[in-house]
């Protein structure tokens, strides 16, 4: 398979990154190291290469476009200038994707999809979108950067000036960067005060070098994005969330309203008790549960890990995965491959507690 | 990428320090840099046995968990107790306080399968 580029590759190659295939893409996975580059997120800034991910714009009456049906959340009470989370489902009630939706303007949206999903997400939609709605993937042609850590804000001001305080959290505005009105948004994938800045392909690399110039930012990769998420309980479309799960069982009810119509919402009616749900456990020592390892309660196998890590910031093993209803908040589990076995205790998320995300 | 001249060496990047019958065992510089930050290293028990080229150990990585394979065949009779606590010390330090444990030697003839420094930088070198 040919693997996509971003605006940013060859800058990541001269930087020394380990590159390795992700979603279909060539990205950094990391720069100085992923621990490293974990706890500078945490304590001051970093910026990551999301040119991966992909964006549509529409132009459409929400309800009338059959835009709403499309996705688990309600996009009528969404105020301009303001993002929100949730899903598309197909008919069965599988996630096809988790993805983040602005709007622009009263008929003006953009949604941000997973990488991997692009294509099949720009399917779904034209499929169930009203004949004639004025859809772009505008995927290639848009750039992402993203900008998390306790100092992102100072970082940004010195870019955009102090208007960027008023961004609250899950709100975006535009700015004017660059010579050009960008979408920034307080939001991201790491748990930390944090923002998502959409520039021109073109302009991405001008952008990137500018934030680098910071003394407070340095780059960082996927292989930390990875170990953020997790920390934060975030699940990671792909491994945590796929066709063959539903919002229900992954515990994510909250981003699904049951008072509107969307695509999927019959089947789950039908599967209210969901026979699996989606766990987060702690490890006993730093050994780490992978993907793919099963979970074991006594003797018996009652289920599986979808993500596993180290913990930079708990210093131990850490994880989630899907485990029949039995395992709940304080069970001892096992989590066990050929000739592994990682004693674990079933807890709450966030692991992290300290996110800044939201302050 | 530092490859001591006095040590010997395995293809699947393990090293090896030769002191009579003691030989004393870790992974090399190449290793710890591809594998990056790592986070666990589990080692085997005092008294046992281990078989030249045979999985002994397991080092993990934020990424992922690989296998070490033993330089030479012996008793252990020593584990770096250090990197229980202090796994990083493998990248910190790779030949020294990362070392990994120490072995009686079973025999000499193990030694004639491993290859001098020389031999091992023009091996990573070709891995390029």
């Amino acid at each position: 398979m040919n693997l996509g580029k971003t605006p940013l590759t060859d800058e990541h190659q001269r930087l020394g990154a380990k590159l390795a295939p992700f979603g279909g893409w060539l990205m950094p996975i990391q720069y100085s190291g992923i621990i490293a580059e974990h706890a500078w997120t945490r304590a001051e800034a970093s910026v990551f290469d999301i040119c991966h991910m992909g964006e549509f714009m529409i132009r459409a009456d929400a309800l009338k476009s059959g835009l709403d049906r499309i996705v688990t959340f309600d996009l009528t009470t969404l105020k301009i200038g303001g993002c929100r989370y949730g899903f598309m489902l197909n008919d069965a009630g599988g996630i096809m994707d988790d993805l983040v939706v602005y709007r622009i303007a009263d008929s003006h949206w953009m949604v941000v999809v997973n990488a991997a999903t692009i294509d099949s997400d720009e399917a779904h939609f034209r499929k169930h979108l009203s004949p004639g709605t004025d859809f772009k993937n505008v995927s290639s042609a848009l750039g992402k950067l993203d900008l998390q850590g306790p100092r992102s804000l100072d970082a940004l001001k010195a870019i955009v000036g102090p208007e960027a305080t008023r961004l609250d959290y899950y709100t975006f505005g535009h700015f004017s960067v660059l010579g050009e009105q960008i979408i920034i948004s307080r939001t991201g994938y790491t748990g930390e005060l944090g923002y998502e800045l959409y520039i021109s392909a073109d302009k991405v690399k001008e952008l990137w070098d500018k934030l680098l110039t910071d003394a407070r930012v340095k780059p960082a990769g996927l292989g930390a994005r990875d170990t953020l998420r997790l920390e934060m309980s975030y699940p990671l479309y792909g491994q945590d969330l796929t066709t063959d799960t539903t919002p229900l069982e992954a515990g994510k009810s909250k981003f699904v309203n049951m008072k509107k119509e969307f695509i999927g919402k019959a089947a789950l009616l039908n599967k209210s008790k969901p026979a699996r749900n989606l766990i987060n456990f702690t490890a006993d020592s730093r050994r780490a549960p992978r993907h793919n390892y099963r979970i074991f309660s006594g003797s018996k196998d009652v289920g599986i890990v979808t993500s596993g890590s180290f913990s930079p910031s708990l210093l131990c093993g850490i994880g989630m995965g899907y485990a029949d209803p039995i395992c709940v908040s304080g069970s001892r589990i096992m989590l066990k491959a050929s000739d592994i076995e990682i004693p674990a205790t079933v807890t709450e998320g966030p692991f992290y507690k300290k996110g800044t995300a939201k302050l | 990428m530092r490859v001591p001249d006095e040590l010997l060496y395995t293809k699947e990047h393990e090293w090896v320090s030769v002191k009579g019958d003691i030989a004393t065992i870790g992974i090399t510089d190449y290793a710890q840099g591809s594998l990056g930050d790592i986070t666990f290293v589990d080692l085997p028990k005092v008294g046992s046995v281990i078989e030249q080229f045979k999985r002994y150990a397991t080092v993990e990585s934020v990424k992922a968990a690989s296998d070490v394979f033993a330089p030479v065949s012996g008793k252990i009779i020593k584990i770096n107790e250090e990197l229980t606590a202090h796994p990083e010390l493998v990248n910190r330090s790779p030949y020294d306080e990362g070392y990994f444990a120490k072995v009686e030697m079973a025999g000499r003839k193990d030694i004639s399968n491993l290859m001098p420094s020389a031999e091992y930088k023009k091996y990573v070198e070709g891995l390029a």
